[in-house]
């Protein structure tokens, strides 16, 4: 079907006049979405939101490089700790903090990419599996990050505080809008740096690295470097996530967290932007509304608890989204590999051939 | 004091190395990485719980059927979460691993609830003997020491002398010769996850026996018995074996004189072997041809 004509197309940043509408016409309604739905949403939308930026890193090393991350909740933490210590600590302005805890946690990227050098498949696993849960136990034992106990976000303060100028946001609405623009920033950089040599370099890398390697792409070079962009676009949804929450210790960051991002990406779709975006939405919302309090839903709940009441505890379902997700891993792989975004293929290439 | 360390060392080391076995011979003969197993093997434990703590059978008998069970959820995850897969790659392989053991965890939680529950060896480590001097040993490290050596010589045996252990070498070693000389390939696969779970389980109740039971217990055994096996290069038993004792020693001295930084020292160990020698230590460096 989409067969491209010229080497252009390739390098374009819309596809065509009809994706770019399109795009506008979403953009348009996230950003008028908080006057139709009710404010106790905005929670939900913001966190999101982060998880799109997160996603959008994660698919650049999984999707684009074809590496392995199970430790891409310690770059999470990562972004969360610093921004927050940097703008409490050291007193640093909003918009130095975040990019700065961005390209720390870009340095722990490269400290991971080295090693996965040379490793591969479940070697890479272990080895960022490690990492995640390295970072989790220094954050959980070091006074300065507040240790077991956690650290309050300081208030999102866009001015600068220390000048007398300061612009605090501090409703979920206002939180909204900066996340939002940030992610479209970070979304269309994505979309920028993969377009690119480097982007091309990355996707030479994942479909053999040797031959990859033979027509003159640094391996040692663009690998990190995949880690290092992917380790920063996590830092920065790290960050804001921390606003977000308002709170955090270190068991938010645990190994779960990690598996959770791996789902998400993989559920939209590996190798797609618009997929991670899909797959983001929907694990989250999934996560942190529709599977919460599964007792007090209305129709399924009283089924779930007589359930429970028969055969399990009613102490246990709160894990039932636990199931849930599992179920989608396993579904996904087996019936739709190319997640949503494969999904989203097979529907357009039955509509434009159908009748036939 | 040194030849304590070394003692409880060797003892948690066999353990890992006896959990290593079990992700080592899934790899072995399908080339999957299953981190599902610290899972499978959590909820036999709980089976094995819920059969002494609400019909009180007696422990051997308990052990039996949580034998049978673990062998049996073993080739069901097989054949209904990894047979219909078309095939995968890694990654979707690993992802297929990482979602049963979500389910599974969800599964066990919602059965039993989250809190932590006590879980009775018949070994004990609170009963010691000193054989030599200043030499102390307890039960559930003797218990660890007999079941990692009888496992050792009976997977020798039967690796080497009978036809399924045959098979699964033939399986391994190439997958579509070994189908072409008349192995059911399918069958090996689901036999081999079987007998790891089997072999999981067993080692899931010593790691039970020493700490708590809850549906979360068994993920940092896992990942060190995973170290362990990585170390050990994710191919040979033995290989296994010694990466899981190599492991057991160096965290427990690590943790007698920094108690604090002991969680993380597996995978400092890990890392910095792997940057060494990327196919662990006992693996053949894998050589791709183009």
């Amino acid at each position: 079907m989409d067969r491209k004509r010229n080497y252009y197309e390739d390098i374009q940043l819309f596809e065509s006049g009809v994706v770019l509408s399109w795009t506008l016409a979403l953009l348009a309604f996230l950003f008028t979405l908080p006057l139709y739905i009710p404010s106790y949403y905005m929670f939900l939308l913001s966190l999101i939101m982060v998880h799109v930026i997160m996603a959008v890193g994660l698919n650049i090393l999984m999707g684009y490089t074809g590496q392995i991350s199970l430790g891409h909740a310690g770059f999470f933490a990562i972004g969360a700790y610093a921004t927050a210590l940097l703008m409490s600590k050291l007193g640093l302005p909003f918009f130095l903090a975040l990019p700065l805890a961005g390209f720390l946690a870009a340095f722990f990227g490269f400290i991971l990419g080295l090693p996965a050098l040379r490793l591969e498949g479940p070697y890479l696993a272990i080895a960022s599996m490690g990492f995640g849960l390295t970072i989790m136990h220094i954050i959980g034992r070091w006074e300065v990050f507040g240790g077991r106990m956690g650290i309050h976000a300081p208030p999102l303060d866009l001015g600068l505080p220390q000048w007398g100028f300061s612009w605090v946001l501090d409703t979920d609405r206002g939180k909204y809008y900066l996340i939002l623009i940030i992610a479209i920033f970070m979304v269309v950089a994505a979309r920028n740096i993969l377009r690119t040599r480097v982007g091309r370099s990355f996707v030479a890398i994942r479909d053999s690295d040797i031959a990859a390697e033979v027509i003159g792409i640094n391996l040692t070079f663009y690998k990190t470097l995949s880690f290092m962009v992917s380790a920063f676009y996590t830092g920065i949804a790290g960050g804001l996530f921390g606003f977000v929450l308002g709170f955090f210790d270190p068991f938010t960051f645990t190994m779960i967290l990690s598996i959770i991002f791996l789902v998400m990406v993989v559920v939209g779709g590996l190798g797609s932007i618009m997929g991670s975006i899909a797959g983001a939405a929907l694990i989250t919302y999934l996560q942190y509304s529709l599977l919460k309090n599964m007792a007090e839903k209305p129709v399924i709940g009283d089924l779930l608890v007589s359930i429970s009441k028969k055969w399990f505890t009613v102490i246990g379902l709160e894990n039932f989204n636990s199931i849930i997700l599992g179920l989608i891993m396993l579904g996904i792989i087996i019936f739709e590999p190319l997640g949503i975004f494969g999904i989203w293929i097979r529907m357009k290439k039955y509509w434009k051939t159908w009748p036939f | 004091m040194i030849g304590q360390l070394i003692i409880e060392g060797l003892a948690i080391g066999a353990c890992y190395g006896l959990f290593g076995i079990a992700v080592v011979i899934i790899y072995k003969t399908s080339e999957v990485v299953n981190f599902a197993q610290g899972e499978m093997a959590m909820m036999s434990t709980f089976v094995a719980y819920h059969i002494l703590t609400y019909y009180h059978y007696p422990f051997w008998a308990a052990y039996l059927l949580t034998m049978v069970f673990a062998a049996l959820l073993g080739i069901a995850v097989e054949f209904i979460f990894l047979r219909p897969a078309k095939n995968p790659n890694l990654l979707g392989l690993i992802v297929i691993t990482l979602g049963a053991e979500m389910l599974l965890m969800g599964l066990a939680s919602w059965k039993w609830g989250a809190e932590q529950k006590e879980f009775t060896l018949p070994f004990s480590t609170l009963n010691t003997y000193e054989p030599f001097k200043g030499l102390i040993i307890n039960e559930w490290s003797m218990a660890v020491f007999a079941a990692a050596a009888i496992l050792m010589i009976i997977l020798f045996l039967f690796f080497r002398y009978t036809k399924l252990g045959v098979a699964m070498r033939a399986t391994q070693q190439n997958q579509h010769a070994a189908k072409i000389m008349g192995v059911r390939v399918e069958r090996v696969f689901s036999l081999a996850w079987g007998f790891s779970s089997f072999i999981g389980a067993t080692a899931a109740m010593f790691f039970a026996g020493r700490a708590t039971l809850d549906p979360a217990y068994m993920m940092e055994p896992f990942m060190r018995a995973f170290a362990a096996a990585v170390l050990g290069g994710l191919m040979s038993i033995p290989g296994v074996v010694i990466g899981g004792e190599l492991l057991g020693l160096i965290e427990n001295f690590f943790g007698y004189a920094w108690p604090e930084w002991k969680p993380i020292v597996a995978f400092v160990v890990i890392v910095l072997v792997l940057c060494v020698r990327p196919s662990g230590l006992f693996g053949k460096h894998y050589v791709k041809k183009v």
